[in-house]
């Protein structure tokens, strides 16, 4: 049996949102190359909603499914709603990551989260509407 | 879809005549060899059999040979076999950073026992200076053990040199020559070493079975109890079918090993010269020419090495990776990194094992294929969009 369900090897074929966003409105960098994965997720943000997410990943052929399944659960989501997305939620929309996968490979949660953050934060100090 | 099998590292296939004279013993010859009635005679000659084609494939005796489970068991008894068989005279082993598993693992077991250990490190190239040998050897050291070749990174080793050391120092050899038995032709006496583990399947013969070479008059120290199988140093009835194709792939390995190695030679020449010429920031891992016959190893540079197999799968390529990623453990092989590769770089690992049924358009359509995947993984990589930044900004 493949190692990788048939939504995880999907997704790695045929990723969806790859890339950068000049201007981003927030940006989110989780993991490192010491332990394999490293993901950048770039978002956005019209009203309260993420207008458009992007990433760009280095790793596995599980941690880019992860991130790409990410963008896409969040895209056209309020913050609120984002915010709402788990490392447990994305493994079960690509239909389960092997154990060992799990944690290491399954960064794009927080990666976005992190996103977010920049975004609020960037909010806070600049004032900007 | 075309399929190219380039894994021959992780293991050959069995060749047709092996397979076929293993079959009786699967079938009618199904006898346990340890049995004096007539149907342990057929398995039991089989067994002899074997037994001279392996000895005659490096040169030792057939009374040498004990036959084990795998390479895996062969290094696991080498090592704790010979450290305990020798621990009257000493509790220090040496062996090197860039060893199996079955080696530094064994060598870790020991220490749990009481023993202790010093690795040796390795050159950029992954090359054990013998020297560094002779100053690991301390005057409680009984063994040293070092690969012959390591399977990652294709690198052979300086054995005969070390072998001269570890015969000076009166310290028993053991070499792991699972990557080089039944590949490149090898002779014990000349090796200068004590001990040395074969893989059956890494020479197209079956998978579960191995062979421990024992210089006469070694001592060694079971790691089975039970039966006086193989002279009462590994205990349990006998894999007699894999033995039998072990036996038959080792005699046909030594009639072909020149040939082999031309072509195999041939194949990873062009890789290893062609590979770096079409994708930018590719290194060679390992020794450039002192390499084995069909290996071709790179680390390609900001992209992580499970997403090229996988992709390189997709376009019906069989390769491996030491990246963290490949490995159930998930940690970068300790090889690259005992090279003194940094982590980012060890995880874009990738290694390609020629064998005897690939072609010259094999190699052809890995160079087309491979470097879109690496062009399509790089664009999606963070570490590579910010090396395009800072080569510009620079």
């Amino acid at each position: 049996m493949p190692i990788y369900s048939e939504k995880v090897m999907e997704h790695f074929m045929h990723p969806r949102n790859v890339g950068e966003i000049e201007n981003a409105d927030g940006i989110g960098e989780e993991g490192n190359p010491v332990c394999g994965d490293m993901m950048t997720f770039y978002i956005k943000v019209k009203g309260n909603r993420l207008e458009d997410v992007k990433f760009k990943t280095f790793g596995c052929g599980a941690a880019i499914a992860v991130s790409s399944m990410v963008s896409e659960m969040a895209k056209g989501k309020t913050i609120a709603e984002a915010m709402k997305i788990t490392p447990k939620s994305v493994a079960d929309m690509l239909e389960g990551l092997p154990k060992n996968k799990f944690h290491c490979s399954n960064l794009g949660a927080q990666a976005l989260h992190k996103a977010i953050e920049d975004y609020q934060n960037k909010q806070k100090a600049g004032g900007k509407a | 879809m075309k399929k190219v099998y380039l894994d021959n590292n992780s293991t050959t296939p069995i060749l047709p005549e092996v397979r076929d004279v293993m079959l009786p013993y699967l079938a009618e010859h199904f006898g346990n060899p340890s049995c004096l009635h007539e149907w342990g005679d057929p398995p039991r000659e089989a067994l002899e059999t074997a037994r001279n084609q392996v000895a005659d494939l490096i040169g030792g005796a057939p009374e040498e040979i004990i036959f084990t489970g795998s390479g895996t068991e062969s290094n696991n008894f080498a090592v704790k076999g010979l450290a305990m068989a020798n621990q009257k005279k000493g509790k220090h082993v040496v062996v090197s950073a860039i060893e199996h598993f079955s080696v530094l693992n064994s060598a870790k077991t020991l220490e749990k026992m009481g023993f202790t250990y010093s690795t040796v490190a390795v050159d950029k190239y992954g090359v054990v200076d013998p020297e560094n040998v002779r100053k690991a050897i301390r005057d409680d050291t009984i063994m040293v053990s070092i690969m012959q070749a390591n399977g990652e990174i294709g690198t052979l080793e300086p054995i005969k040199e070390i072998g001269k050391i570890t015969k000076e120092k009166g310290v028993v050899f053991h070499t792991d020559a699972v990557a080089t038995a039944g590949t490149i032709p090898l002779n014990v006496k000349e090796l200068g070493v004590d001990a040395l583990s074969l893989a059956s399947n890494m020479f197209y013969g079956p998978k579960g079975v191995g062979a421990l070479w024992l210089r006469k008059g070694t001592r060694i120290t079971p790691l089975l109890d039970g039966g006086i199988q193989e002279g009462g140093r590994r205990a349990g009835t006998e894999n007699v079918a894999g033995i039998v194709g072990m036996g038959k792939a080792a005699e046909l390995a030594k009639t072909h090993i020149a040939v082999r190695n031309e072509h195999l030679t041939r194949l990873r020449d062009r890789l290893l010269k062609e590979l770096p010429a079409r994708i930018s920031r590719v290194m060679i891992t390992g020794h450039p020419q002192n390499r084995l016959p069909g290996h071709a190893s790179f680390c390609v540079e900001f992209i992580e090495g499970e997403s090229m197999l996988m992709l390189l799968n997709s376009q019906g390529v069989a390769v491996t990776s030491g990246s963290a990623c490949t490995s159930r453990a998930l940690l970068a092989s300790h090889v690259l990194l005992a090279m003194g590769l940094p982590h980012e770089i060890a995880q874009g690992s990738l290694l390609f094992g020629f064998g005897m049924s690939n072609t010259m358009e094999d190699v052809d359509y890995v160079l087309d294929v491979l470097p879109p995947i690496v062009d399509r993984l790089r664009q999606m990589s963070p570490l590579y969009s910010k090396f395009v930044k800072q080569s510009k900004g620079g």
